[in-house]
């Protein structure tokens, strides 16, 4: 099938004024998103956010109450989601459990009517590559977790979409697992040059993987950009506070953000000048490569600070009096104060 | 408790009475069916020769087996659009076609029989509308033949297929239904590919309720059918009580307990029987 045809010319999404309603209840609002052919976008945010709406109003499963999707400069809103071509890898895999992992493959070519030795062909092609080549014979039912989420990947892929929805996919699996899925993600990501819009309100896994991340938060876009501009330079007070961890200082001309790895620690008095402000140690929790300190400070709410465990020198104790210090760029003044 | 437990467990103290009661009042007098089928009226398997001997019994049994079959696909094809409507229907119309399910569920199957008698008969609503509106110039006999006691009974099981579909298919995950559109197969495609295999275990569950269930049927061939259809129920009904055959009564009873429950075993060899009956819903 010709439009099924994945290449590096096809793939680029363009949402503009997106908006859905669920009677009075607005869950995506007015979004406008420029998705590039062959990237990895990541929509964060907590649940209710409408990112998981927004996916699925791509996906064509939802109905558009205004704007428009376009799919390389052409409107695809009144597209049916069978005739879209948008692979979708769902929050719980929704494999075909009467199927065998192959046939589950195989499925897209084979409702497109395709030569059987071709959609073989492919299928082998697709096991490789999500490395179940062993398991074609086997029903979903008897794979592990990680095997059911690798082939739900295989069979979204396996009629090279443009374009490839990913709902919380690794959603289901434990921790250490997912750490080794979403480099596995990452590696067939970079393979098949298709463009991933995944959706996760995991931070750790949008950080590691995307290329960019649209951070959501009530149906609207509440910042855009790399994992790296999103958290060096938080614009907003949520985006700073979801996008890892921050603390917020009032200041006289406004809120700064600051990261606590990026607060320098000393024992009171021993900062020569520099503190910025003295507090007292109230509680010091160990994570292994690091302590994450909290600061009572005078007036002011507590003071997260993280040290690196092998780096803390004074051996810091609870209920010593500290200097806390930062460089200047180490605060971010946010807009929405 | 384990040395309780070696030799009788607990529950059977509590479940004692109940079972007293059900060899009491059900085995025993089943036993005493097996019984008379092979003793009356003299020792022997002269009642079961008589399957072959007469041409009567074959022709009753063939009847009550086609009447059956027939009555069980159009209950569970109807059965089968009531309970896919009803999954797919917002929770309150929901209730509201449950209420309705239920109620006929509950209405005497007498008084539903002569509620077709009344709408069927040759001056019945059914034939008069049809009449007054130009679509036939003579009444139609839609009683005192087997369209009458199919139509009856169709109407009388079709809640009875719908129970076990609307079970089985409220379980389905329906972001299955939406990977196989993503995927790019249309409704069509999805429904015979996906759901129809997905709702199996529901269909053959239906199928076998409402078959097993219109094989003892008496009421509504007794009526419907007028005497002109006979089934094995009705005919057993006569041996007991016209003329006295007690033996022959007993025979088609056993006969009836059999094949009911080979078609059981039968079924419990391709699947699990609770789970065709809404047992299964923890997967």
């Amino acid at each position: 099938m010709r439009e099924a045809a994945s290449d590096a010319k096809s793939g680029g999404l363009t949402l503009s004024g997106l908006t859905k309603h669920f009677g009075s209840f607005t869950a995506v609002d007015n979004v406008d998103l420029d998705i590039q052919r062959g990237e990895f976008l990541t929509l964060l945010g907590p649940s209710g956010s409408g990112k998981t709406t927004l996916l699925m109003m791509i996906a064509g499963f939802l109905d558009i109450t205004a704007g428009d999707i376009l799919l390389d400069g052409r409107s695809i809103r009144d597209v049916p989601a069978e005739r879209r071509n948008f692979g979708m890898v769902f929050q719980g895999y929704a494999l075909f459990p009467h199927m065998t992992v192959r046939d589950n493959i195989g499925y897209a070519l084979d409702v497109r009517k395709r030569p059987r030795a071709e959609i073989a062909a492919r299928v082998d092609e697709m096991l490789d590559l999500v490395q179940l080549t062993e398991f074609g014979h086997r029903k979903p039912g008897q794979l592990s977790g990680g095997q059911q989420q690798r082939v739900a990947l295989a069979r979204a892929l396996a009629f090279a979409p443009p374009v490839l929805l990913l709902d919380e996919p690794l959603g289901a699996l434990d921790k250490k697992l997912r750490i080794e899925v979403q480099d596995q993600l990452k590696d067939i990501h970079q393979r098949v040059g298709t463009t991933f819009v995944y959706v996760t309100h995991d931070q750790e896994e949008a950080l590691s993987m995307s290329d960019r991340i649209v951070i959501m938060q009530q149906g609207r876009i509440e910042q855009l950009g790399t994992p790296n501009e999103l958290y060096e330079h938080p614009r907003t007070r949520f985006a700073a506070g979801f996008l890892g961890k921050s603390n917020f200082l009032t200041m006289p001309d406004g809120t700064y953000a600051l990261r606590p790895e990026k607060i320098d620690i000393a024992p009171g008095g021993q900062m020569n000048g520099t503190a910025r402000l003295t507090g007292t140690i109230r509680g010091i929790t160990y994570f292994g490569a690091v302590q994450k300190l909290m600061v009572a400070v005078e007036g002011r709410d507590d003071i997260e600070v993280d040290v690196d465990s092998w780096r803390n020198p004074h051996a810091l104790r609870e209920g010593q009096p500290v200097d806390l210090g930062w460089s200047d760029t180490a605060a971010v003044r946010l807009e929405d104060t | 408790m384990r040395v309780l437990g070696r030799h009788i467990s607990p529950g059977w103290l509590l479940v004692a009475p109940l079972l007293l009661v059900v060899l009491a009042f059900y085995a025993g007098p089943l036993a005493n069916i097996l019984w008379l089928s092979v003793t009356d009226p003299e020792p022997g398997i002269g009642n079961y020769q008589k399957l072959y001997q007469t041409d009567a019994l074959g022709r009753i049994l063939w009847t009550t087996f086609r009447i059956c079959l027939i009555t069980t696909f159009f209950s569970v094809a109807l059965g089968y659009s009531v309970a896919y409507a009803m999954v797919h229907a917002h929770a309150r119309n929901q209730h509201v076609m449950l209420t309705f399910l239920l109620v006929s569920f509950w209405i005497s199957v007498l008084v539903r029989t002569f509620a077709w008698l009344m709408l069927l008969g040759r001056n019945g609503l059914v034939n008069e509308s049809m009449e007054a509106i130009g679509l036939i110039s003579e009444p139609v006999r839609f009683m005192r033949n087997e369209l009458g006691v199919l139509i009856g009974m169709v109407h009388y099981m079709v809640p009875y297929a719908v129970l076990p579909l609307l079970a089985n298919m409220q379980t389905l995950d329906t972001r299955v239904m939406a990977a196989s559109r993503n995927l790019g197969a249309t409704g069509t495609q999805t429904f015979w590919r996906i759901y129809l295999p997905l709702t199996a275990p529901g269909l053959i569950a239906a199928s076998l309720l409402v078959f097993i269930l219109s094989l003892g049927f008496y009421v509504t061939p007794a009526i419907l059918g007028g005497g002109k259809v006979l089934m094995v129920a009705e005919y057993i009904s006569v041996q007991l009580l016209v003329t006295l055959n007690w033996g022959t009564a007993a025979m088609l009873g056993t006969l009836m307990l059999f094949s009911v429950l080979a078609l059981l075993w039968l079924m419990s060899r391709f699947m699990q029987l609770s789970a065709a009956f809404g047992g299964g819903a923890t997967r």
